[in-house]
């Protein structure tokens, strides 16, 4: 077995921004985060890499928009407010099809709301948190191995669709230490092959254009369908999720991140009661894991949503349950957190009502 | 037959969209000249705004980027960092650079990052129809100003280079004009002065150009000239507001 390392979650992603090959990062301090932007400026510096600190979240995002153009592996890490600057930003970068990497340590809203841990920025997530018509790859992990081995598979969805890419966590996934194995070859950037849409001056070609805009009447209709169709690849071929005792489970929890390990924890102690309790913890937020849930509604009557919000991820769940199964509900706004003797008391609860 | 006069290399053959008058095509100009004259056209990466310029990215004929309103210093500061061997300018109006894009204009300039910004100033927002922008004159008449700039409610216009020069951070920072052909020279060789501190690694430069916009101001072009150099250029003296490159010597 690889050796094991213990490391903070914040320091586990930046040595898999590292590791992934990255070498540019911007960033504006804000809490829950700030370990990583302290601890990549050390990073980076080691590696020869570039760090940024920068005027504001807006200017962050912008920074990462020039040096992915240029053909960098370019990242940003914030916190739910920092992400809400970043939108306008993020709908640019999407506009253009350029690939960047953006955290969210997401803490509890709305405005300044606190700096506890919370899964409400969901929609802004997975429903396009800017302008127009477009979607941002969304990973969610739920272990601080995952926070190391995400930014890497990231980098590759976000350049292999030129799409940005967003790994949404929260600060307790950010702040709490666990063992990481470091798996794989670390990426030396300089093997990356240089991209025929890259601005690098256009020594021995034509000019090469990276924006996101097209007056010409009917062009930007047919550029958004073309965008839609690879939309719909990702759809097809990135759904990601892991399932937990689903074979002969008659009630469904599903979760992501944090909540799925709170869930995971509610889950064996109804297994050692003898409650046929299964787990779906979504690993790609967007594109949803619509395939196999909507496979499990078929059989499965009972489903259980818990997130820390109002209900966010719940609304999808609905549009692919499409009413085949009934689905139950906890919630934890504003930075709580479930427990797991709550999910263990509810699953318990629609047990009786079965 | 040859040819006496035509467009530079540095230009693409695309017909620019500026209405007669505008300042807009003059500095185009200029800085395609010097793409071709400095052996930098293959090396350089512009960076389009939004306001009438946003099209700069089509007239250009260097590899170039458009970006959102006002963000054009950033992502020019990330383009740099990752080809520092590039040549990067940032082309902005007033309202990008002085309005929406004041942060990142001032903490790219106390960066002294190694870029250069063309920052052309005609005193009213063009591109969305005339309003009063950061550079509105005091009295100056605009679209959400019919009867003047009220300094009272509106504030005072912002002098870019004069704020910018209070910074530690800028290598060069020079006001000209193109309403005359003596002032469009020392524009060409103001532009190409930053442009080769940037290529000598000396840091940030940003050339203010007092630019036309006869539409925006409701005047013909030749009226438009002359309000620059009677009245423009007095709220906003020309000249040379900061070199380190003469400081050092």
């Amino acid at each position: 077995m690889a050796e094991k390392e213990l490391m903070y979650g914040n320091h586990a992603l930046v040595e898999g921004v590292i590791h992934a090959g990255c070498r540019f990062f911007a960033g504006y301090p804000i809490t829950p985060q700030n370990e990583s932007p302290e601890y990549m400026s050390i990073r980076m510096n080691e590696v020869g890499g570039v760090f940024l600190q920068t005027e504001s979240e807006i200017a962050a995002i912008n920074m990462l928009f020039g040096a992915a153009a240029a053909g960098a592996r370019a990242m940003t890490s914030s916190s739910s407010p920092g992400i809400s600057l970043m939108q306008e930003g993020l709908s640019y970068i999407a506009g253009a099809d350029v690939p960047v990497l953006v955290v969210n340590i997401a803490r509890g809203g709305p405005g300044l709301g606190n700096i506890a841990p919370a899964q409400s920025d969901y929609f802004q997530a997975v429903k396009s948190g800017g302008h127009g018509d477009y979607h941002t790859i969304v990973l969610a992990p739920n272990s601080v191995q995952e926070m190391f081995e995400f930014p890497r598979l990231a980098f590759e969805l976000a350049e292999k669709y030129r799409n940005p890419a967003l790994i949404l966590a929260d600060g307790l996934l950010g702040q709490m230490m666990e063992p990481v194995e470091i798996k794989g070859e670390p990426i030396d950037p300089k093997t990356l092959p240089e991209q025929d849409w890259w601005l690098t001056g256009c020594k021995g070609r034509e000019k090469r254009v990276i924006r996101s805009y097209d007056l010409r009447p009917g062009k930007l209709e047919e550029w958004n369908w073309r965008r839609w169709e690879k939309y719909q690849k990702i759809l097809k071929n990135e759904q990601r999720y892991e399932d937990i005792k689903i074979d002969d489970a008659d009630i469904l929890i599903v979760a992501y991140g944090t909540s799925a390990r709170v869930a995971e924890a509610g889950l064996r102690i109804a297994r050692q009661k003898g409650l046929k309790v299964g787990l779906l913890r979504p690993i790609t937020l967007w594109p949803f894991p619509s395939d196999i849930l909507s496979e499990l509604s078929k059989r499965i009557e009972d489903i259980l949503v818990v997130e820390m919000s109002l209900g966010q991820m719940i609304e999808d769940v609905k549009l692919v349950v499409e009413g085949r199964s009934k689905i139950h509900f906890i919630g934890h706004p504003g930075g709580g957190l479930p427990n797991a003797q709550e999910i263990y008391n509810k699953i318990l609860e629609i047990r009786s009502k079965k | 037959m040859k040819l006496l006069f035509g467009r530079p290399a540095g230009l693409t053959d695309i017909n620019q969209r500026y209405c007669p008058g505008c300042g807009h095509g003059i500095v185009h100009r200029l800085i395609g000249e010097l793409l071709v004259e400095m052996n930098i056209r293959e090396k350089t990466i512009g960076v389009a705004p939004v306001g009438c310029s946003v099209f700069a990215d089509e007239y250009f004929n260097c590899d170039m980027i458009q970006v959102p309103h006002g963000r054009a210093p950033a992502v020019a500061t990330g383009i740099k960092r990752t080809r520092p061997d590039c040549m990067v300018f940032t082309y902005q109006g007033d309202g990008d650079l002085a309005a929406i894009g004041t942060a990142e204009m001032i903490h790219v300039a106390a960066r002294n990052e190694n870029i250069t910004i063309i920052f052309i100033n005609n005193a009213i927002y063009g591109m969305t129809g005339g309003q009063l922008a950061p550079t509105t004159l005091p009295g100056m008449r605009s679209t959400t100003s019919v009867k003047g700039r009220d300094v009272v409610t509106q504030g005072y216009p912002i002098k870019v280079c004069e704020l910018l020069n209070a910074l530690d951070g800028p290598y060069y920072l020079e006001r000209v004009a193109v309403d005359i052909p003596r002032n469009i020279i020392k524009t060409k060789k103001a532009i190409k002065t930053a442009f080769q501190y940037q290529l000598d690694n000396k840091g940030f430069s940003l050339i203010e150009i007092l630019s036309m916009c006869p539409t925006g101001w409701g005047v013909t072009p030749v009226q438009a000239k002359k309000w620059i150099a009677e009245v423009m250029a007095n709220y906003y003296p020309l000249g040379e507001l900061r070199n380190r490159a003469k400081e050092a010597k």
